[in-house]
């Protein structure tokens, strides 16, 4: 009978069986893959085709409020949501950028980076002023969104951003920050407006937050502007990339990047606009709570 | 009986008093603890244990009041204090004090109008700092920091960016979102609006006979079946990109669907034959307004 191995007292004896056990282990993996190789050379077309690769995308825990391309209910949720007068194109985004107080010479450069990439935003220094504050004197200059940027050691950590009038709110940590002077063969901004990809924002929470990135982008795109900017949500992950594409023929595509890039990942979405003290939560990163499966998002 | 001398020379000086503290950087300088103390050094004038007659000034919860004692309530160690509370005016207060202690030393009328100063300024930067918004300080754990990254780095391989959006690129290409900006060898492009042909020929037929009621509109009931159908081929297209191709143009000239706020203001003539080899070249003035900067 196989000794249990973890029940072996003395530590060497049990980590030399460990590694033996990993050893046989490998040797039947070897094994049982060459037997398949040989099954699939023998059977020729008839062989039963191989399967996909287990990823945790492809494992990923169901989720509940996954939106299914004709939800009726949530079409009409979003028909009359905070963002919908955008997509009813009632409003044309106009932006406002700011950090926190007294940025560092990076994260400077980093707004103005990204002010290049969106179009109709206005960069303005803080000025020790309480967004609270802040968020009247944009209503009243016609502003539709807020951005703060967040700064730790001297480089950006998080992303406040305020849909206005009455639009959530939602809170990003961004790492990996590269700007366009530290991307390889990147290349400048233009006038033109970018279109929008937005990849993965499957379940309900993905929805407002996409729809909160849509509303940022202009409704029409310079399509001769070539320009692209990309939300890719993995794993709760958003990848922000902005592109410079062309199409080589029909099937390629050659894309330059434009930048900045950075990685961002949702902390909470707040109701209504920014209020730390009364606000109204709709979702909070619980991380004793939500992480306590690899393969469960939120997204 | 109160001796201040007797008492000085027991706690003064070199001698051992519970309140007193050395200055670290000092040989010399005495520190005192005690809550009375109207200077906080310690000295034969401003201890107030040595002295039987001696005022001061204490804050309590944002109220300044001006303490005496006198050696006349010696005997009463409850009653040893008269309490006066200090007005919220700073020259009214100022006043009080001049009143209370009118022939009092100098000494002790200058220390407490200078305690009382004190006092009043830290009180304001209390009250402003209190208002002001403050920063919240969020910890940040290592630990998970540290894991995060590495997920984040694993999701980056696992999303592979540039694939992902050269492939959405090129369904947006063959959807026609981009009109007729770019004109490719029509294969590939082709073979896919075959497809889609076959999979819709239905529909086809019904834009056919759109086409033939415009020319004779005299038949209504006929319109009125067919605009609805319309309508819901529009809608099942918006559900792609911003709603950009139109069927119903790409059948008509196959030159590309266009965005349906262009194709209105373009006047499109219909061909009826499904490969028109006829090219339209289109002048659009993009020009992007310039930015500009609102200060």
């Amino acid at each position: 009978p196989k000794r249990n191995i973890s029940q072996i007292r003395n530590k060497q004896k049990r980590a030399d069986a460990f590694i033996k056990m990993r050893k046989e282990q490998k040797k039947e993996r070897i094994k049982l893959r060459k037997q398949r190789q040989q099954m699939r050379e023998q059977l020729g077309k008839d062989a039963p085709p191989i399967e996909p690769a287990k990823t945790i995308d492809n494992r990923r825990e169901k989720e509940d409020t996954m939106v299914l391309p004709d939800d009726v209910e949530v079409q009409l949720d979003e028909e009359d949501d905070e963002m919908a007068s955008y997509f009813q194109r009632k409003t044309t985004p106009k932006i406002l950028i700011t950090t926190s107080d007294r940025p560092r010479s990076r994260t400077t450069r980093f707004l103005k980076e990204l002010s290049e990439g969106l179009p109709n935003s206005h960069v303005f220094y803080r000025r020790a002023l309480a967004i609270k504050n802040i968020i009247p004197q944009c209503l009243a200059k016609g502003f539709t969104d807020l951005v703060v940027v967040n700064e730790d050691r001297k480089t950006p950590n998080g992303i406040l951003l305020c849909h206005l009038p009455d639009g959530p709110t939602a809170h990003f940590k961004i790492s990996n920050v590269k700007l366009r002077k530290e991307i390889k063969n990147s290349a400048g901004p233009s006038e033109y407006q970018p279109e929008i990809i937005l990849n993965n924002f499957g379940t309900r929470l993905g929805h407002t937050i996409g729809r909160m990135f849509a509303s940022l982008f202009p409704h029409s795109p310079d399509f001769i502007g070539r320009e692209v900017v990309t939300f890719h949500n993995q794993r709760d992950f958003i990848f922000y990339r902005h592109h410079r594409y062309i199409f080589r023929n029909e099937k390629r595509v050659g894309l330059q990047e434009i930048g900045p890039r950075f990685t961002m990942k949702l902390r909470s979405l707040q109701k209504g606009t920014f209020d730390s003290k009364f606000g109204e939560y709709e979702w909070i990163h619980k991380r004793h709570e939500m992480d306590t499966s690899r393969r469960r998002f939120h997204l | 009986m109160q001796h201040d001398d007797v008492l000085w020379d027991v706690i003064g000086n070199t001698n051992y008093c519970s309140y007193k503290i050395k200055a670290r950087t000092s040989k010399t300088q005495r520190f005192c603890k005690n809550e009375n103390n109207v200077t906080g050094l310690c000295n034969r004038n401003s201890c107030p244990l040595s002295n039987s007659q001696y005022a001061t000034i204490r804050e309590e919860k944002g109220v300044c009041y001006l303490y005496m004692k006198t050696i006349e309530r010696a005997a009463f160690p409850a009653r040893m204090w008269e309490k006066v509370k200090l007005s919220r005016n700073y020259e009214k207060a100022l006043q009080q004090i001049d009143e209370h202690l009118v022939y009092w030393p100098y000494f002790l009328r200058h220390k407490c109008k200078q305690r009382y100063t004190k006092i009043f300024q830290y009180l304001i930067r209390i009250r402003k700092l209190t208002l002001k918004r403050q920063k919240k300080l969020v910890p940040i754990s290592k630990k998970v920091d540290r894991r995060e990254a590495k997920r984040e780095q694993k999701a980056m391989i696992a999303a592979q960016l540039d694939t992902a959006i050269e492939k959405e690129l090129l369904t947006r290409l063959k959807q026609g979102t981009y009109g007729d900006i770019y004109n490719f060898p029509a294969t590939a492009f082709d073979r896919a609006m075959e497809q889609e042909e076959i999979e819709s020929e239905s529909e086809t037929e019904s834009v056919d006979e759109q086409e033939s009621e415009v020319d004779t509109p005299d038949e209504v009931e006929f319109v009125e079946e067919f605009e609805e159908s319309d309508a819901s081929d529009i809608e099942v297209n918006i559900a792609g990109y911003l709603g950009v191709i139109g069927r119903k143009l790409c059948d008509e000239t196959m030159v590309g669907g266009e965005s349906p706020e262009e194709s209105s203001e373009d006047e499109v003539e219909p061909v009826k034959r499904k490969r028109a080899k006829v090219q339209i070249e289109y002048e659009h003035e993009h020009a992007a307004p310039p930015r500009e900067r609102i200060k």
